[in-house]
């Protein structure tokens, strides 16, 4: 009696474990990653072009997104004018995305995924030359 | 990693140019997907057929490029300095910079055209307010506030890369305008009902009457492929032979990696009007990106009626720069300002003084109002 209690609570906190275990990656999926900000972006970072951040994905999605990428930077590291990297959603038009050194309009833009490692560059073309 | 990336977006994607290799830029006037060797060759061949079809230059021309440190004139120095010499241009090419006089701030930009200096070895001139017109911008903001000097920053730019050419002894000036510039112009230009600029300020070539031509070799060219023109420079120099055959310019690649220009948004001036056109351009552009070049044939094909009265050219009396009044916009400007009566010339004039009005209208405070600057751009 009292041993198959023991075992069942065993199985019981083993399950949890693994439950807890999950949790805990798909709360605290790390990715690490390369950000870029230049052509006048930076200085809405603190004047930092080069941020190596990790970007935690909360949603328990197993994926990274740009479209998550975009809101994490927007809390995280935009300290100003976050009117002048957002419009809605996305960048601000004239902002442009880089993956990879690959454009974004060919990787699917807000729905492209990304992966640990990857570097992502954003520069604004609106400030004259 | 290579097959990692390429899994990406559903597959390979292969520039439909070369059908090689991978595709990493979208084309905004094509729509094209290309990879970055086809990339840099459409980039600068189409920029060699602007300069041919419309006959900028001719053998021996001496040509000095408006460099403001930014992005554009940077680009455009260097790859006019490439098609020189690869094409034989026969050129002999200068950079031409002005300094306001901004402390802080122009200083930084500067730098930058010091470094291309060097990098692309050409010859470096650059003429200041101060000694042009015994005036720094911080002495003139310092007199007028911060309100109304960006029309002294723009008139005061426009002659001192006039007057820094004169000295430089050039036969043209070139500008780093890009394609998005010219469509914002147009677009100001009808807001305004500016109709004698609207279809000028889409000409390749200007001031073909004045002294010094300008002209515009980026004129078809897309803000975002010269931004992304020096980004892709150190990965084909390294990734493939494509610069096998180094050119005589002493360029490092890590500036160019490093985008080795400086944002050079005037910081007298937000301009609010400028920036919504921008935006509005922008906007158009990511729905249609040909919006940008049929906004500019747009204003190319506006005709000037005959009742349009076209100012006349004549030059300024005091300086004799080109002017269609007694005197340019810049001796008005100056006058004020040593006269200690600033406002004088700036906009449009008051009910106040009604008896002026007309002499005003006619001598442009309407257009010196209308040429503020939104960067430091020439
Ligand atoms: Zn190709
Ligand atoms: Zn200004
Ligand atoms: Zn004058």
């Amino acid at each position: 009696m009292i041993k198959s209690k023991s075992s069942s609570s065993l199985l019981c906190s083993s399950l949890s474990l693994a439950r807890v275990l999950g949790f805990l990656r798909t709360t605290l999926l790390n990715m690490q990653l390369t950000l870029e900000f230049g052509g006048g972006l930076e200085l809405l970072c603190d004047s930092k072009k080069i941020h190596n951040v990790n970007v935690e994905q909360q949603n328990g999605e197993d994926k990274l997104t740009m479209k998550d990428l975009l809101s994490w930077v927007r809390t995280n590291l935009i300290k100003e004018r976050p009117e002048m990297f957002m419009k809605g959603d996305t960048v601000r038009p004239g902002v442009l995305v880089l993956v990879n050194d690959c454009d974004w309009e060919l990787s699917g833009q807000l729905s492209t995924s990304l992966e640990e490692k990857d570097v992502v560059v954003f520069i604004s073309t609106l400030h004259g030359g | 990693m290579e097959e990692e990336r390429q899994r990406r977006g559903g597959g390979v994607r292969l520039c439909c140019l070369c059908n090689r290799q991978r595709a990493s830029l979208k084309r905004p006037k094509t729509l094209q997907q290309i990879c970055r060797d086809c990339f840099y060759r459409v980039f600068e061949d189409e920029i060699h057929d602007v300069i041919l079809s419309n006959r900028l230059f001719s053998p021996g021309d001496r040509v000095a490029i408006g460099a403001s440190g930014g992005k554009d004139s940077t680009v455009l120095a260097y790859v006019l300095s490439k098609l020189n010499h690869a094409h034989s241009y026969g050129l002999d090419l200068f950079l031409l910079s002005v300094d306001e006089g901004i402390t802080g701030y122009r200083d930084d930009s500067l730098l930058t055209v010091h470094r291309n200096q060097i990098q692309y070895g050409l010859p470096l001139k650059v003429v200041s307010y101060k000694e042009l017109y015994g005036w720094s911008m911080d002495e003139i903001v310092k007199m007028i506030g911060v309100k109304n000097n960006c029309t002294f920053c723009g008139v005061f730019r426009r002659q001192a890369l006039d007057r820094g050419a004169a000295q430089l002894k050039v036969d043209k000036v070139v500008t780093g305008h890009n394609a998005d510039d010219i469509a914002e112009t147009v677009l100001l230009n009808i807001l305004r009902g500016d109709i004698a600029r609207l279809s000028r300020c889409t000409s390749i070539t200007t001031g073909e009457d004045g002294p010094i031509p300008r002209c515009k070799p980026f004129k078809y060219t897309y803000e975002k492929e010269i931004v992304i023109y020096p980004f892709y420079f150190i990965a084909a120099a390294t990734s493939t032979a494509a610069f096998a055959n180094p050119s005589p310019l002493s360029f490092t690649y890590a500036y160019f990696k490093k985008l080795d220009y400086f944002s050079t948004e005037c910081i007298y001036s937000p301009n609010a009007y400028r920036g919504f056109a921008r935006e509005f351009i922008k906007d158009l552009e990511r729905i249609r990106p040909r919006a940008i070049l049929d906004i500019i044939k747009s204003g190319e094909n506006f005709r000037i009626s005959t009742t349009t009265k076209m100012p006349e050219q004549g030059t300024c009396e005091r300086c004799g720069y080109i002017s269609s009044q007694k005197w340019c916009k810049a001796c008005v400007l100056l006058d004020g300002l040593n006269r200690g009566l600033p406002k004088l010339g700036i906009g449009r004039s008051r009910a106040g003084i009604t008896g002026r009005k007309d002499r005003n209208e006619n001598y442009g405070g309407k257009s010196i109002d209308n040429k503020q600057c939104g960067t430091l751009d020439f």
